[in-house]
C-alpha cells in the first residue's frame, strides 16, 4: 500500500535565493528582488523522510513520479506522465573498449515522448505552470527544449508559443511544427533573439519553462540521479559524467544525490561529478580548467548545438558542484563527438545525438587521465537521440554495399562460400 | 516609467573604466541601481536594474555597449 502523495506546503517551503537566501512563497518567480540572484526551490526534508523510503519509491510509477515527494508540485502529476524510468544499461562492450569494468549508460535517448532528458524537465514545467494558473506556455530554443514544450502542451491542451531563431535546420523546425504550436522565428544575431525573448517572458503572463517557471522546471533534471542510483540497487556510482550546457542539470544531479543521502535513501555517497563540453563552446569547463570560479561567456562553434549555451546561466554553480564532489571537467573536438557517438552506437548499440558523442568523448579522456579508475562504477548520461542529430554523423558512417540481384554476387562480395545442404 | 535587469560585462581591458558614472552623466533621467557585482582584477560583472522611460533606457543601453562593455538579459542565455 502507498500512501497518497504529499501536498502542497507540506512539502514544498518556498523559493530561495541562492545568493542572499532571502525567502519567497512558491509562485512564480525566479530573480530574487533583493540581490537579483536566481532562486531555487526548498523542501520540508523533515516531513518529507519519515515517509519517503525505498519500498514506497519501488511502489510508485514506472516514471519520473515515482520521486514525487522530491518534486516541486502541490498535487498530483499531470503532464508528462510516462516521461523518465529510461533504462541504464550496462555497457560491458564500451567498458572494455575504453578499460572500465563497470561502467552504465543512463539511456534518455529513448524518454517519452520526445527522446531527449528534456522531457523531465518539461512534464514537472507544466504541472506546476498548470496549478500556477497558467494556460499558455512558451520557451525560447534551438532544439530538444521546444520539441518537448511543443509535445507537452499539444497533450496537456494548453496554449504553446515556440521562439526560435530565424536560421534553424528544416529538420529542427519540422519537429516542432507537427504539434501546431505558434512557432515564432526570431530575426537577427543570436544576441538579439536572446534578449528579445528575455523581455517577452518579462511582459507576456505565460509560463516561460526556462526563464519565469526556471526553479521548478530544473528540478525534474534530479530525477535523473535518483533513477541512476535506485537502477543500481540503490548505491550511489563513484563517477557521473554529465554534459553541460546552461550547466542546470549538472548542479540538479549532484543536489539530487545530496538528497538521497541526507534523506538516508543511500548509504555512501561519495559520487563525483564530472562535466562535459565540445571544445567549441566550453565556458564551464576552460573555467574549471584555469582553476578559476568565474567563467568568460565565449560564441558557439560547434556540431554539438544542443550544447551551445555560450552564457551559462548556471555555469558558476556547475563548477561549484563539479568542485565540491572532487569531479573533473573536460572538452572535445568536433572529431572527438563524431567518434564518441559512433563509438556507442557500435559498442552499445545507442544511437545518441551530439550531446553523447560530447559525453563519452570526455569520458575516454577522464579515464585516459587516470581521473576515472578502471574499478570505480561509472554512469555516462546520455541525454538525447541521434536521430534528431543526423547530419552531424553522415560522413562518419559510410554507405551501404550495392550489388545486383544476383546471389553469386552477393557471396562474391561478401566472400562467403556456397552452403552446403 | 520602467524597471529594467541586466547582467553588465566588463571585458578585463575595461574593468577600471567609470563606465556607468558617466552613463549616468549622459542620461540623467535614467536611474541606475547596482544590485550584485563582482569586480576582481580578471573578472567584472554587475546585476544593474534601470528605471526610467523605455525608450530612454534602451539608449542608456545602447551607450554601455559602445563603450565595450557586454550587456545581457539578468537571465544569461535563455534560448535553449
Ligand atoms: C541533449 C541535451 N543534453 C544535455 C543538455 C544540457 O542541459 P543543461 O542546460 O541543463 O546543462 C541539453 C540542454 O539543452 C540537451 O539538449
Ligand atoms: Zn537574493
Amino acid at each position: 500500500m502507498t500512501k497518497p502523495a504529499l501536498k502542497g506546503t507540506d512539502k514544498i517551503k518556498g523559493l530561495v535565493c541562492r545568493e542572499c537566501g532571502k525567502e519567497y512563497p512558491a509562485v512564480s518567480l525566479h530573480v530574487c528582488d533583493m540581490c537579483f540572484g536566481p532562486l531555487e526551490v526548498q523542501y520540508n526534508y523533515k516531513t518529507i523522510k519519515p515517509r519517503l523510503t525505498r519500498k514506497a519509491i519501488e511502489a510508485g510509477p514506472k516514471s519520473l513520479w515515482r520521486y514525487v515527494d522530491l518534486l516541486p508540485i502541490a498535487g498530483d502529476p499531470t503532464v508528462g506522465l510516462a516521461a523518465g524510468f529510461t533504462p541504464l544499461v550496462r555497457a560491458k562492450n564500451l567498458g572494455d573498449e575504453l578499460g572500465l569494468d563497470k561502467l552504465y549508460i543512463k539511456n534518455d535517448t529513448v524518454n517519452h515522448p520526445t527522446l531527449s532528458f528534456k522531457d523531465r524537465v518539461v512534464s514537472v514545467a507544466l504541472t506546476r505552470a498548470r496549478e500556477l494558473g497558467y494556460d499558455t506556455v512558451a520557451c525560447a530554443s534551438t532544439g530538444n527544449l521546444a520539441n518537448s514544450v511543443a509535445a507537452h502542451a499539444a497533450a496537456a491542451k494548453m496554449q504553446c508559443y515556440v521562439f526560435i531563431p530565424h536560421d534553424l535546420e528544416a529538420s529542427k523546425v519540422l519537429g516542432n511544427l507537427v504539434y501546431r504550436p505558434n512557432v515564432v522565428e526570431v530575426e537577427g544575431n543570436y544576441d538579439d533573439v536572446n534578449r528579445l525573448c528575455s523581455e517577452i517572458a518579462g511582459e507576456h503572463k505565460w509560463a516561460f519553462v526556462n526563464v519565469n517557471i526556471r526553479p521548478y522546471y530544473a528540478e525534474g533534471s534530479k530525477t535523473l540521479a535518483y533513477e541512476v542510483v535506485e537502477q543500481l540497487g540503490w548505491d550511489a556510482p563513484d563517477h557521473i559524467v554529465v554534459p553541460m550546457a546552461s550547466g542546470s542539470l549538472l548542479t540538479k544531479i549532484w543536489k539530487g544525490l545530496n538528497e538521497f543521502s541526507k534523506l538516508g535513501l543511500i548509504d555512501r555517497m561519495a559520487t563525483k561529478v564530472d562535466g562535459a563540453q565540445a571544445e567549441g563552446c566550453s565556458p564551464i569547463a576552460a573555467a574549471y580548467k584555469l582553476g578559476r570560479d568565474f567563467f568568460k561567456p565565449v560564441k558557439p562553434a560547434t556540431i554539438a548545438k544542443s550544447l551551445a549555451i555560450g552564457n551559462p546561466a548556471d555555469g558558476y554553480y556547475a563548477l561549484k558542484a563539479t568542485a565540491e564532489s572532487g569531479g573533473a571537467m573536460d572538452t572535445v573536438t568536433d572529431e572527438e563527438i563524431i567518434e564518441g557517438m559512433t563509438l556507442l552506437a557500435q559498442t552499445e548499440g545507442i544511437f545518441a545525438e551530439t550531446a553523447g558523442g560530447v559525453t563519452i568523448g570526455v569520458l575516454k579522456k577522464l579515464v585516459k587521465q587516470g581521473l576515472i579508475k578502471r574499478t570505480e562504477t561509472t554512469v555516462a548520461l546520455i541525454t538525447g537521440n541521434g536521430l534528431k542529430t543526423q547530419e552531424a554523423v553522415m560522413n562518419a558512417v559510410g554507405r551501404p554495399t550495392r550489388i545486383s540481384p544476383s546471389l553469386v554476387d552477393f557471396q562474391k562480395t561478401f566472400g562467403l562460400g556456397i552452403h552446403e545442404r | 516609467m520602467a524597471h529594467l535587469r541586466f547582467h553588465l560585462r566588463f571585458p578585463e581591458d575595461k574593468i577600471k573604466q567609470p563606465v556607468l558614472c558617466q552613463i549616468n552623466r549622459t542620461f540623467p533621467k535614467v536611474d541606475t541601481n547596482i544590485r550584485r557585482a563582482d569586480v576582481r582584477e580578471k573578472t567584472g560583472w554587475m546585476d544593474v536594474e534601470f528605471s526610467g522611460d523605455p525608450a530612454e533606457i534602451e539608449r542608456a543601453i545602447e551607450g554601455i555597449r559602445q563603450k565595450g562593455v557586454i550587456v545581457d538579459p539578468i537571465e544569461l542565455n535563455v534560448v535553449e
